[in-house]
């Protein structure tokens, strides 16, 4: 049995890693927690204090429950683990992009719930280990392309957002979906600056937020989602720039009104609420028409879309792209 | 007192920091997952920092009397100018990949590669007319006249800075307030009677 002071596992601590439990313990107790996990998953709302809770520390630890592999992977070589967890943006813990790495340890990500609330059935809380636990959990290898003009290919493991909205039973009236993260500011290092106005907030248009792409990502590499990556859950929205992809989330709210969006707030010149990945519209202060592959010497030409074109064009057929940017 | 030779040995250390960050960098290990944008990074900020350094020569003349700040000005300078070249270079060659229409495109549209473009230029006559031999053919009062570019060419790179910053404000403000600072004492030895002025 590995011991924890193998190279491997300090390795993955380093890096804001949980190692995967079967790394640490025997095959049985391995088996064992999973399978608790899912029973888990099967119970009630949160009501249940601490032995739940205590619970679900474990569950963090026992690593991801089984994921089959998803639809939409690209075949694009992934980026090394190591890139996607040591640069970031993840400015609740640093601006800079090695910050979110050596702050992960600000961010505790249990206990943790999202609460759902708005123009749906019945207002909801989920304890985020029942959250994880509720659909199965599926391995999806999206493009991530950052409005900075690099970009990443990371096989994110969660489930389609669509799942968790049409659990929760929307009304006519919800037009978009508005998501919050975290607000801790005693906690994250980087929230004790004003970079942006806290807490971080993004949203979709509905349709947008029901696409089988959107998803909710609780892993990647095949493990749980790693601090500075936003953990416990996220979300993916590949054919959007990166920032949108909000992570760290605690509330999800349906809604008529389009939802404030963050980075639209501190420069609305800049970043728009669609931020849809386009070549053809440049952000005012660089050029949109390229990027940088993390790992690529060469830059690349960017994809309308993020290269989801088809699956995504006919959500905004009409609109003009320049001006809803 | 150190010697000037002396001096100028040990100016060179700032004068080749870039090189020496950059090394340690690559030793260390020191580079993010996307070491261009470091490079890039790190080459203009040094540019900045050296420019700046130049520009403190005279202060400490005016302020302390000292002599020798102004006999580094002309390695700091150059070694401000180098740097932005190469800053220059790295951007288009290595960043961009030599390619064309992003260079036209930037220069037409990108604010703050603009005023990071003309300040590079600006520097460009003042590091043609850096010899000695030079200075004597124009004489001090052209040449002092022609060197006063340095002036818009630190705000322009100011700018250049500020302008590129996404919302983390800290390190443009304190260069911004540097830069303030610098120019402003000279201003007020300016505005001074002559007599109070120290020799």
């Amino acid at each position: 049995m590995p011991n924890r002071a193998d190279p491997r596992i300090l390795r993955q601590r380093q890096l804001g890693l949980e190692p995967a439990l079967s790394e640490l313990t025997s095959e049985a107790d391995y088996k064992n927690r999973r399978q608790l996990l899912r029973t888990l998953g099967k119970g009630a709302l949160i009501g249940a204090g601490a032995p739940v809770l205590a619970l679900s520390r474990t569950a963090q630890a026992a690593g991801l429950p089984p994921f089959k592999p998803g639809p939409y992977a690209t075949k694009e070589e992934r980026t090394a683990m190591d890139d996607a967890l040591s640069y970031n943006n993840f400015y609740e813990l640093g601006t800079s992009k090695s910050d979110p790495k050596d702050n992960a340890h600000h961010l505790k990500p249990r206990p943790w719930i999202v609460s759902c609330g708005g123009e749906i059935k019945k207002g909801a809380t989920f304890d985020i280990d029942k959250l994880i636990g509720m659909f199965p959990l599926e391995e999806r290898i999206y493009r991530l392309r950052c409005v900075e003009a690099w970009s990443m290919v990371i096989p994110w493991v969660g489930f389609p957002l669509a799942s968790l909205l049409k659990r929760l039973e929307p009304t006519s009236k919800a037009k978009y979906v508005a998501f919050e993260t975290i607000n801790d500011s005693k906690m994250l290092p980087g929230m004790q600056r004003s970079v942006l106005d806290w807490p971080y907030v993004e949203g979709l248009r509905i349709d947008e937020a029901m696409h089988p792409l959107t998803m909710l990502a609780v892993g990647m590499y095949g493990r749980v989602l790693p601090n500075q990556n936003g953990a416990p859950v996220r979300l993916v929205v590949p054919w959007k720039y990166g920032f949108k992809s909000i992570k760290s989330i605690v509330k999800i709210t349906l809604q008529e009104q389009q939802p404030p969006t963050s980075w639209n707030q501190s420069a609305p010149n800049e970043y728009g609420f669609y931020s849809n990945v386009n070549p053809e519209v440049d952000h005012p202060r660089w050029s949109q028409k390229k990027e940088r592959r993390i790992g690529d010497f060469l830059r690349r030409t960017t994809e309308k879309w993020n290269g989801y074109g088809k699956e995504v064009a006919s959500l905004y057929g009409g609109l003009d792209l320049k001006k809803n940017f | 007192m150190l010697s000037t030779r002396s001096l100028r040995k040990l100016t060179l250390i700032p004068c080749l920091g870039p090189g020496i960050e950059l090394g340690v960098r690559a030793i260390a290990d020191g580079f993010s997952p996307n070491p261009i944008a470091d490079i890039l990074n790190i080459l203009g900020w040094w540019t900045l920092v050296l420019l700046l350094v130049t520009l403190v020569c005279t202060p400490l003349k005016l302020v302390f009397g000292w002599s020798w700040p102004p006999r580094l000005r002309k390695m700091l300078g150059l070694a401000a100018f180098f740097w932005g070249l190469v800053h220059f270079g790295f951007y288009y060659a290595i960043d961009q990949g030599l390619d064309f229409s992003v260079i036209l495109d930037d220069l037409k549209s990108r604010k703050f590669i603009i005023v990071g473009f003309a300040s590079l230029l600006l520097m460009l006559p003042l590091a043609l007319t850096s010899r000695s031999s030079t200075i004597r053919k124009m004489g001090p009062e052209r040449w002092n006249r022609l060197h006063l570019l340095v002036y818009p060419a630190a705000i322009l790179g100011v700018l250049h800075f500020v302008w590129r910053v996404k919302s983390d404000y800290r390190e443009p403000i304190i260069f911004t307030l540097s830069l303030f600072v610098l120019l402003g004492i000279r201003l007020l030895y300016r505005l001074r009677p002559k007599a109070k002025t120290a020799t």
